[in-house]
């Protein structure tokens, strides 16, 4: 499960990230902590809320995941609190309450994402990367560049080796949710989230088909393919090929 | 004993003991008067009678003097029936009259007197009670007038006896009554009762007895047999579910464990890679099917019904469309999408919007086919959303096979699966949730044939904001 052998190797240093997992149970903990250092990145663990509080409130981290049912301190507490001290460090809530409503306590809370258990490692790990480089400054840029691709946000036009191409309002918004996250790989519940605010899995291949039309925008006829499907996972745009 | 503490506890009891105090207290009042109105009226009566007979004899010895009173007296005793005269001198002596003596009673004057005295019937003597008028005249002479009231004073005691019986027998009688209505009610309590504690006990099957009269404890017992309906069915529907559960998860997780067992025998690393990839496959789609049915069970307890809101059904129908149509030109045919405007319902978007993805999957999935001359019809499904009558209608049509009128009630059951093969994806439970989002939005699901093909119908109430 966690032996996504291409998505961890295109880590670069620079990219790697701290992370805390606050999570009681030591198995899924164990497996979280693992899979997460696999993918590159150094992590801590708590086991408990109080702990957990302890070690998040020192800010030292770029992204904290916490399990919502916790002992000594409840997990939304918790993220209260942090609010509460100005800690600002994203929250990743995992929970095993998965409805809509649910979701939106947890996010009224502070956190910054909620993935309902059970859950795919690829989600999660694609949603604390997401997470982290929200935090970072160019998530707010107008402008996006992946290789020779250019999308302007604030024009709405996409072009490629100076060529424009026409995209349709939903396709551009697709793109712009992958270029945003360019690098990263997304997944399709993010994407059936984030670009069709749709909070359920699919039963069919919507998303491959909407990705494939947008592939066939971009790609088609260039040297260079930028959109990827990362196998498991869901997809990625990134200039270097492999 | 204790029984009849009980019956005595009752509430009937209690309202009969005192509807049968206020109904002694009005016979008594009416028996009273009645006794007043007989008894009363005829001793008045007998006193008219001889204070006439007094006055007129009075007058009789005015004017034809003693011997004329003798006479009359002495005529009178011998020819009346009832009637006691007897006429004496100043020493007591019987001048006249039908009367032995005169009675010890009589004394002074004149006045009333009543007093026993002795008849001589042909079979004996009996004692009779007689009320008599006594007057004495000039020169010592005493005339005493009566009558016999042994009759009338018998009367009066039967009738008082009859008050009395009367007033027993309406209080037995209404203890009585009081006593079977309280039963009967306590019967039918204690019925309903008993068939709580079997219900309780698990016979869910269990209905309050309906004595069919309509009262109020026929009402009562109908309101809590429709709740005991409910409940039954909601708990049919959960067994339902946990034995499907039990079926349906079973069956993968076996294959699952058995696929497992077989790699770790193996050596090769390449198929303990194929085993994991098509375990992990299978966990996704176990994952899928118990997120469809917690959000089933979910819609059907009608929890998620507080948090619905105005929701644009032109808006999510035209997205949903647009969201479908590539997957349906994939498929190798089209999606027609028609959205009336201004079509709006009081939902949850979510939920709805799972329904009719789950109906255009389906479309998508069951209406590809090959007819029997082989020929290939092009996939045509048309998702429509438009107002009829109170209901905002949302179809779902494809041309393909459609589903045999018998099997449209049970397609929509979970898991229940026409292709019997499973060889197509799917959990068998996306008609059931569309039918849970439709009654969680207090509308229903309705499969119908489109002539070719299958018509999946949402109906869902206007919100009352677009209505008013």
């Amino acid at each position: 499960m966690f032996s996504n052998a291409q998505h961890q190797m295109q880590l670069a240093p620079e990219d790697s990230m701290r992370i805390l997992v606050i999570e009681d149970d030591r198995d899924t903990a164990m497996y979280l902590t693992k899979g997460l250092a696999e993918s590159g990145h150094v992590v801590d663990h708590a086991a408990d809320g109080e702990d957990g509080f302890a070690l998040a409130r020192e800010a030292a981290h770029d992204v904290v995941i916490v399990d919502r049912m916790l002992p000594k301190l409840d997990g939304l507490t918790l993220i209260e609190r942090l609010r509460g001290e100005g800690v600002q460090t994203p929250v990743l809530i995992l929970s095993a309450l998965g409805q809509v409503d649910d979701k939106v306590k947890g996010l009224r809370a502070g956190g910054d994402d909620y993935l309902s258990k059970p859950y795919a490692f690829s989600e999660l790990l694609a949603r604390v990367e997401g997470l982290a480089r929200r935090t970072q400054p160019d998530a707010v840029a107008t402008k996006h560049t992946v290789g020779d691709l250019t999308v302007d946000v604030l024009s709405r036009t996409v072009t490629r080796e100076e060529q424009e191409i026409a995209l349709l309002p939903r396709e551009f918004k697709l793109l712009e949710y992958l270029v945003r996250h360019a690098g990263q790989v997304v997944t399709r519940t993010m994407l059936l989230e984030n670009v069709w605010d749709y909070h359920f899995d699919p039963q069919t291949n919507v998303i491959d088909v909407h990705i494939s039309r947008l592939r066939a925008k971009i790609d088609k006829g260039f040297d260079q393919p930028l959109l990827h499907t990362v196998r498991g996972a869901g997809y990625t745009i990134r200039a270097d090929a492999r | 004993m204790r029984t009849l503490g009980k019956l005595l506890r009752t509430s009937t009891f209690r309202f009969a003991a005192v509807y049968l105090l206020l109904f002694a207290l009005s016979s008594g009042a009416i028996l009273a008067y009645v006794y007043w109105n007989t008894a009363v009226l005829l001793e008045r009566q007998t006193d008219d009678i001889i204070e006439a007979e007094v006055t007129g004899l009075n007058e009789q010895y005015r004017q034809r003097g003693l011997d004329g009173l003798i006479s009359i007296v002495s005529e009178r005793s011998a020819r009346s029936r009832d009637g006691l005269y007897l006429f004496t001198n100043y020493f007591g002596r019987r001048l006249a009259g039908n009367m032995d003596s005169k009675p010890e009673e009589v004394s002074g004057k004149s006045g009333w007197v009543e007093f026993p005295y002795t008849v001589h019937a042909p079979d004996g003597a009996e004692q009779h009670r007689a009320r008599a008028f006594h007057t004495q005249l000039r020169g010592g002479f005493t005339l005493v007038v009566g009558r016999d009231v042994e009759e009338r004073l018998q009367f009066s005691n039967l009738i008082q006896q009859t008050l009395f019986v009367a007033l027993a027998m309406i209080a037995a009688l209404g203890l009585a009554g009081g006593l079977l209505m309280s039963r009967n009610f306590l019967t039918r309590i204690d019925s309903i009762g008993e068939t709580s504690r079997n219900i309780m006990a698990g016979d869910l099957s269990e209905r309050m007895p309906v004595s069919g009269t309509g009262d109020e404890l026929d009402r009562l017992s109908l309101s809590l047999n429709a709740m005991l309906d409910q409940i039954e069915r909601l708990m049919t529907g959960m067994k339902e579910v946990t034995d499907n559960v039990a079926h349906d998860l079973k069956t993968p997780l076996t294959r699952l464990k058995a696929r497992v067992e077989d790699a770790l025998r193996s050596n090769s690393p390449e198929q303990h890679r194929a085993a994991l990839e098509q375990t992990l496959s299978e966990a996704d789609d176990l994952l899928k099917t118990f997120a469809s049915l917690l959000s089933i069970a979910r819609t059907e307890a009608g929890e998620a019904r507080t948090g619905l809101e105005a929701t644009d059904i032109t808006e999510l129908i035209t997205e949903l469309g647009e969201l479908y149509e590539p997957l349906a030109e994939e498929a190798g045919g089209t999606l027609e999408v028609f959205a009336a405007q201004g079509l709006q319902v009081t939902g949850d978007r979510q939920l709805l919007a799972q329904a009719v993805t789950n109906l255009l999957d389906n479309a998508l999935k069951y209406a590809v086919w090959d007819k029997d001359d082989g020929s290939h019809p092009e996939l045509v499904v048309r998702l429509r959303a438009d107002r009829q009558g109170n209901d905002v209608v949302i179809d779902i049509i494809d041309n393909g096979p459609g589903v045999p009128e018998a099997d449209r009630a049970r397609v929509v059951e979970r898991f229940v699966r026409l292709d019997k093969s499973r060889s197509k994806p799917g959990s068998g439970l996306g008609l059931s949730l569309a039918s849970g989002v439709a009654s969680l939005h207090r509308g229903r699901l309705e499969l119908a044939d489109a002539g070719p093909g299958l018509r999946a119908r949402l109906y869902l109430p206007v919100s009352q904001s677009v209505s008013l």
